[in-house]
């Protein structure tokens, strides 16, 4: 896929590469409005935190990202979202290569009900003509790179719905980065778990940066500013403000912002 | 998996140490320039000064990001006080400058005989600003504690210094501006021992939680 | 509340509607434990003296009301084998149609809520239209046109045999299947579909990979279920496939079969002696419930054994 070059330096984008670009995205559920033209632009390689109130649209136009807002009816995208300078809602795209390259990390864990290995290696089964060495060695490697191997590498085979909260998320992540993403969206991921798991979901996050671009939704203002580089405020479906992260929790541009990460509305 | 958090803190430390090298350095060469009469290390101790500035601004912007980060307890505490040590040792930094530039008026004239013990003032001094330094990266509240008293020895040092260059001026009116000027830089290093105090109280703070400013005035 | 009312948590009164419903239901629950234990204690006290090996191993000749000679054997293996023949196809058809109607069909559209009202419906024929529909449309409908096309000389298929028998009852059953299919598909956390589909999997490989193996016990439920209610029906079968007399076992599926519950009717209404009868009336019912009892037991194993190797699994 080729990458293209930032096309003016925004000053909104810290990323040196431009990976994800949205213009003017608009999606109407039936006849409501959810997202408001929408556009924002997002660097490789950076975490990128989409903030604001419930019902403020930004869960809707993270699953824009992986299109799996396709399995709703009634759902109308307009404008345009580009992954890598290509639109993903272009009709020649394959919507199974897209989530290849897009994956997903949920509000609630949700590993399938079969051992730790199996749910790893769900992917890298259905998309890779991979030898048996072949899948364990990325198993393996998922796992260490979600911070899960070493708890888990005597208990491969045992089910991952033994594993406890925190760790069932990391196995998410584990899954999810098993068949090589460039993105990968968190939607809430830590919003489950107790103090110490959403500690180390978040260093793993801060890990994981080094090889993904992650867009994450949260409502914990602190998990936004403690590991996103940048920073979106959304509220009833408009894209209210875009910067660096230092720059919204310190000092934002917009009075409904600072109302917003001060906890005065929201 | 080594801890973000934790590692933004390190980088805190790490500059608090830089500006606090920066700042000995300071007020060492300062009073350098002052009893050697060295008029062009004078000059460079006052250019140097905006780089203890420019210290202190960074300081100021990493500890508000991370307070963002929701820090808690002694994390918290660390942040905080890394801004008020970086206050101090800007003050020192002014402070110095203060000194050198009554060292750059008095090396271009010709010097005053008294017998009095700047030197002896700036080393107590220098090692206030030295072992409080020490106490907050040791973290040692008790180096810290026995700092503190030591202030009322500079001020006693401070007195007494004034005392003689005010018996010298009545005595001999020519060298009044001169001694204004000794008056002034000894004034300094009473102040920079303040700082140093100042610091060391921070550092209590930082280890034990309690703010023991203000309470041991008798 | 003002200040001077005082808090306290003990009931004020005796609470009567509460100690009346908790009696009415305990009651209800009462009556039909006794109306059950009367049913299979009258079953079993007059039965179990005719419930011999001799008995359950026998092939009975023409006239089986003699205590002495008779036997179920046959009725036995027609009854289980047309309850396995149904199941056969019972299950396939009915997960396949639930999964097209809770994965497929388009949700509240005109059609889906067609054939939903259609499947509920079905459910609320009674059994005897089935076995004339059985009639109508399997025998005299695709069994003589099959017979014609394969240019049989006499009716091969275009007869009541067990296969049709089979097939009427599936078609009995298949709502069961169906609502339970649909209900443990519906209770699958839409989280593990998202999951799966996010990770680049088909609709299709989300449902063989994930959906189905989750939905099994469910579905192996509904199958229980329509088993049950086969196994005992009679009505279905009487113009379909099951015979007064058969002197062997049968071994094609175009044969006829004799039938546990039929069996209990002929004995019942055809007797020339009824007292003379009533024992071997007694032992039959007894072994019809036991093989209830014994092909719901086979399937609830089944089904635990899949439950547990779902939890466990490896």
């Amino acid at each position: 896929m080729p990458k293209l070059n930032p096309p003016e330096a925004k000053t909104n984008s810290p990323g040196s590469n431009t990976l994800i670009q949205i213009e003017s995205l608009s999606l109407h559920y039936g006849e409501s409005k959810a997202l408001k033209n929408i556009s924002l632009t997002l660097g490789e390689k950076v975490v990128t935190a989409f903030i604001g109130p419930s019902g403020c649209g930004k869960s809707t136009l993270l699953r824009c990202l992986n299109r799996m807002n396709d399995l709703i009816d009634n759902v109308r995208i307009e404008g345009s979202c580009k992954i890598g300078g290509h639109d993903i809602y272009s009709p020649d795209v394959d919507v199974i290569e897209l989530r290849k390259r897009v994956g997903m990390v949920f509000q609630k864990s949700n590993p399938f009900p079969k051992s730790i290995y199996e749910n790893v290696a769900y992917g890298l089964h259905l998309h890779g003509s991979k030898s048996k060495p072949e899948i364990a060695a990325v198993v393996e490697q998922s796992l260490r790179s979600a911070a899960l191997w070493d708890e888990v590498k005597d208990r491969l085979h045992a089910s991952a719905l033994g594993l406890s909260g925190g760790q069932q998320q990391r196995l998410c992540i584990a899954r999810a980065i098993a068949i090589k993403p460039e993105i990968i969206l968190m939607d809430e991921p830590a919003s489950a778990l107790d103090p110490l798991a959403t500690a180390r979901i978040e260093e793993l996050i801060l890990e994981l940066k080094k090889d993904f671009t992650i867009v994450i939704v949260t409502h914990n203002m602190q998990q936004a500013a403690r590991i996103s580089d940048q920073t979106a405020f959304f509220y009833i479906g408009e894209l209210i403000e875009f910067d660096s992260t230092a720059k919204i929790f310190t000092n934002p541009a917009k009075k409904q912002t600072e109302d917003y990460v001060t906890g005065r509305f929201g | 998996m080594e801890n973000h958090f934790e590692m933004g803190l390190d980088a805190l430390r790490q500059k608090i140490l830089l500006m606090a090298s920066r700042a000995e350095t300071a007020v060492n060469q300062s009073v350098q320039s002052l009893v050697q009469r060295d008029y062009d290390l004078a000059i460079r101790v006052r250019e140097d000064d905006n780089i203890i500035d420019q210290f202190e601004v960074e300081i100021d912007e990493m500890a508000i990001v991370l307070l963002t980060k929701a820090p808690l307890a002694s994390n918290l505490r660390l942040i905080t006080v890394a801004m008020k040590v970086s206050q101090n040792l800007e003050r020192i930094g002014d402070e110095a400058t203060k000194i050198a530039k009554r060292a750059r008026d008095l090396a271009q004239e010709p010097a005053v005989k008294v017998n009095f013990d700047i030197n002896r003032m700036a080393v107590m001094a220098l090692a206030m600003v030295k072992e409080s330094l020490d106490a907050f990266v040791q973290r040692d509240p008790a180096a810290a504690r026995a700092i503190i008293p030591r202030d009322k020895e500079v001020d006693a040092l401070n007195k007494e210094i004034h005392s003689q260059l005010a018996q010298h001026m009545t005595l001999n009116p020519d060298t009044i501006g001169r001694c204004l000027h000794w008056i002034v830089a000894a004034k300094s290093l009473e102040r920079i021992a303040d700082h140093a105090k100042n610091i060391a109280e921070e550092v209590v703070y930082l280890c034990e939680a309690q703010d023991i400013r203000h309470t041991l005035k008798n | 509340m003002s200040a001077t009312t005082r808090r306290h948590f003990r009931a004020e009164k005796f609470d009567f509607s509460s100690f009346f419903f908790t009696g009415l239901t305990g009651l209800a629950t009462l009556l039909i434990l006794a109306i059950l234990a009367v049913i299979l204690g009258n079953i079993l006290i007059n039965g179990w003296q005719g419930f011999t090996w001799h008995f359950v191993s026998t092939i009975p000749k023409k006239n089986f009301f003699d205590i002495n000679t008779t036997g179920v054997l046959p009725m036995i293996v027609g009854t289980t084998i047309r309850v396995f023949v149904m199941t056969i196809f019972v299950v396939p058809i009915g997960v396949i149609t639930a999964i097209y109607l809770t994965e497929y069909a388009p949700n509240n559209s005109l059609i889906t809520k067609f054939i939903r009202a259609a499947v509920n419906n079905l459910a609320g024929v009674p059994s005897i239209v089935f076995g004339l529909f059985g009639l109508g449309f399997f025998i005299n409908f695709i069994g003589k046109h099959m017979d014609a096309m394969l240019q049989n000389p006499s009716a091969v298929w275009g007869q009541p045999a067990l296969i049709w028998a089979a097939l009427t009852l599936a078609v009995m059953t298949m709502p069961v299947v169906i609502v339970a299919t649909e209900e443990s598909l519906k209770a699958i956390p839409p989280g593990l579909r998202e999951a799966s589909l996010a990770l680049g999997a088909t609709k299709l490989e989300t449902i063989l990979r994930v959906v189905l193996p989750q939905a099994l016990p469910g579905i192996m439920t509904g199958g229980i279920l329509a088993v049950s209610r086969a196994a005992g029906e009679v009505a279905p079968i009487l113009f379909t496939g099951v015979a007064y007399y058969m002197a062997s076992l049968p071994h094609r599926v175009t044969d006829q079969f004799m039938d546990l519950g039929y069996h209990v009717f002929v004995l019942s209404t055809q007797s020339p002696n009824i007292e003379q009868t009533r024992p071997i009336l007694y032992a039959t019912v007894v072994v019809l419930l036991l093989l209830t009892f014994a092909l719901n037991l086979v399937a609830i194993i089944i089904r635990a054994r899949v439950r547990k190797k779902l939890r466990a699994l490896g």
